[in-house]
């Protein structure tokens, strides 16, 4: 069958989808878009998370067609003309990736995590939050502690780039207010 | 293989009719694992991701109607306090990106012993709804379950949606594993407290539920009917004093006396009916102490 989506913003079509493929092998194999990882389909290691619609999910579980019309955005999509996301820079600049088999999946994870905390002017996330929510990604080489050192350094270097832009912004509201 | 994409619950349901061996998918949590390793070949998937009907929550008539691709993040987010045993059981379900896809709808298709909404849905009394061109029944959950991965949905029905009570009292969810994320129940229990009765008026009743220690979820009737006696004759839903430890020590006798474990690779029969009497001493324990802070808040 032929399958439609968009993935990273552009429209995409697969052509000759085996109707029980799930949505990881046709971004790998069909699409040209390796980044996001196979290791163990069966959801239990997230090294396949990505996008779909807003939620990150293993790729490896849903079905192709099921993406149909669908949003996807995997690892190779966070990066902006700006050049990398905070959180894949933060995973370099922290020494997070060993073998980096784990790390497209984590970056995702992370990704979403931020966007869903300080993205969305709340506080930087605790140990328990980013532990709760990596909680579906292994990392066989088990480097956890910098990978957490990632989160932690990405989630402190976007509160302070928001904190300095909402202190340029002040002066301003402070006038509209007078 | 085919893959059906109904629009509409009437085509999903004409689609199931038309083809009973379709192979409904909705999270696909449990279905990929099957097909990715080949343990499963349907002649078609029946995706019901498209039908909007299915991701609808609402209440009809003093229950609430969730649907059943309603995804367990949906219920954790948006049913936490008209739910709370359900969402505590959510919580525990595989990891974040597992409980984006996976559904209520799919844990009961699934129906192993094994899944953490069953024990939670036996204890609040729900409803599964189950829909065919045939028409639409209502099986209480008690009822639904047949055997290790069976239950009674005919061939050309779909799960459309279960129906529940929202919480009139404290209600717990509690499961052991050998981690804190991503484990599969080595055993669970979900208790519930109606200090009204159900349906309110008729005098304070407990729900139950037992999971994986047994061929399907089951009740504990006997421990219910035992609790609700004692806080009766007591006047302790009256009092809301601290429960005698007697009383706690033989509920939990009674949870795990009403398992019907066996052993395999996630423990041993006798194991898993000592953790459920643990469990459920605790889970009265807290759920006791909630019920008393909130009656003195009342007062
Ligand atoms: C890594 C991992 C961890 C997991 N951890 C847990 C856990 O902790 N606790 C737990 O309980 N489960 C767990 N599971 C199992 C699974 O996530 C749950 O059973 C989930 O509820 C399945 O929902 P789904 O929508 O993904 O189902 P699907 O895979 O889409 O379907 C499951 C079954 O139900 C049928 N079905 C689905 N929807 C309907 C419907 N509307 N009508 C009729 N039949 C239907 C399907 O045909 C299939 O047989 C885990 C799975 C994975 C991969
Ligand atoms: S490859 Fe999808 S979770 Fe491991
Ligand atoms: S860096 Fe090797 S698996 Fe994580």
């Amino acid at each position: 069958m032929r399958v439609s989506m968009r993935v990273n913003g552009r429209r995409v079509t697969a052509e000759d989808v085996w109707e029980g493929e799930s949505l990881l092998f046709v971004l790998r194999e069909r699409l040209g878009l390796p980044g996001s990882k196979n290791a163990c389909e069966q959801g239990e290691c997230g090294s396949c998370t990505v996008y779909l619609d807003d939620s990150p999910v293993c790729a490896c579980l849903v079905a192709a067609g099921q993406a149909g019309g669908r949003d996807v955005v995997t690892v190779e999509g966070l990066a902006g003309a700006a050049g990398l996301d905070a959180v894949q820079q933060a995973f370099m600049d922290a020494g997070a990736v060993q073998c980096g088999f784990c790390t497209p999946g984590l970056i995702v994870q992370a990704h979403y995590l931020l966007r869903e905390t300080v993205d969305a002017g709340g506080p930087v996330p605790d140990d328990g939050e980013i532990r709760e929510v990596l909680a579906g990604n292994l990392c066989r080489c088990t480097g956890y502690e910098k990978i957490l050192d990632a989160v932690r350094l990405a989630a402190a270097r976007k509160a302070a780039a928001a904190a300095a832009a909402a202190g340029q912004a002040e002066p301003g509201q402070a006038e509209v207010g007078r | 293989m085919d893959f059906l994409r109904p629009a509409t619950l009437q085509q999903a349901l004409e689609a199931k009719a038309e083809r009973p061996a379709a192979v409904p998918i909705a999270g696909g949590t449990d279905v990929m694992v099957e097909i990715n390793f080949d343990t499963r070949r349907p002649d078609a998937l029946l995706d019901l991701n498209q039908v909007a009907e299915l991701a609808e929550i609402g209440s009809d008539g003093g229950l609430l109607r969730v649907g059943a691709c309603v995804s367990y993040a949906r219920i954790i987010g948006e049913l936490g306090r008209e739910l709370p045993g359900l969402a505590l059981a959510s919580r525990t379900v595989g990891s974040p990106q597992i409980r984006n896809r996976g559904t209520v709808g799919g844990n009961l298709g699934a129906a192993s012993p094994a899944g953490d909404a069953h024990p939670v849905l036996l204890a609040c009394d729900a409803l599964v709804e189950a829909a065919s061109v045939r028409g639409t029944r209502l099986i209480p959950a008690a009822g639904f379950y047949q055997g290790p991965k069976r239950s009674v949905l005919a061939p050309d029905e779909l799960i459309t949606a279960f129906r529940i009570g929202p919480a009139m009292g404290p209600q717990q969810f509690a499961k052991i594993g050998t981690r804190n994320a991503m484990v599969i129940a080595v055993c669970s229990f979900a208790l519930s407290l109606w200090p009204q009765g159900r349906p309110a008026g008729t005098g304070g009743t407990i729900g139950t539920g037992i999971g994986s220690a047994g061929p399907v979820p089951l009740r504990a009737t006997d421990a219910e009917e035992f609790l609700a006696a004692e806080l009766a004759s007591a006047g302790l839903w009256e009092s809301g004093v601290a429960l005698p430890s007697t009383v706690t020590h033989t509920f939990g006798e009674l949870v795990a006396g009403a398992a019907r474990p066996i052993d395999d690779v996630r423990g041993t029969a006798a194991y898993r009916r000592h953790a459920l009497s643990v469990l459920a001493r605790r889970t009265l324990g807290w759920t006791w102490d909630s019920y008393r802070k909130g009656a003195r808040q009342c007062a």
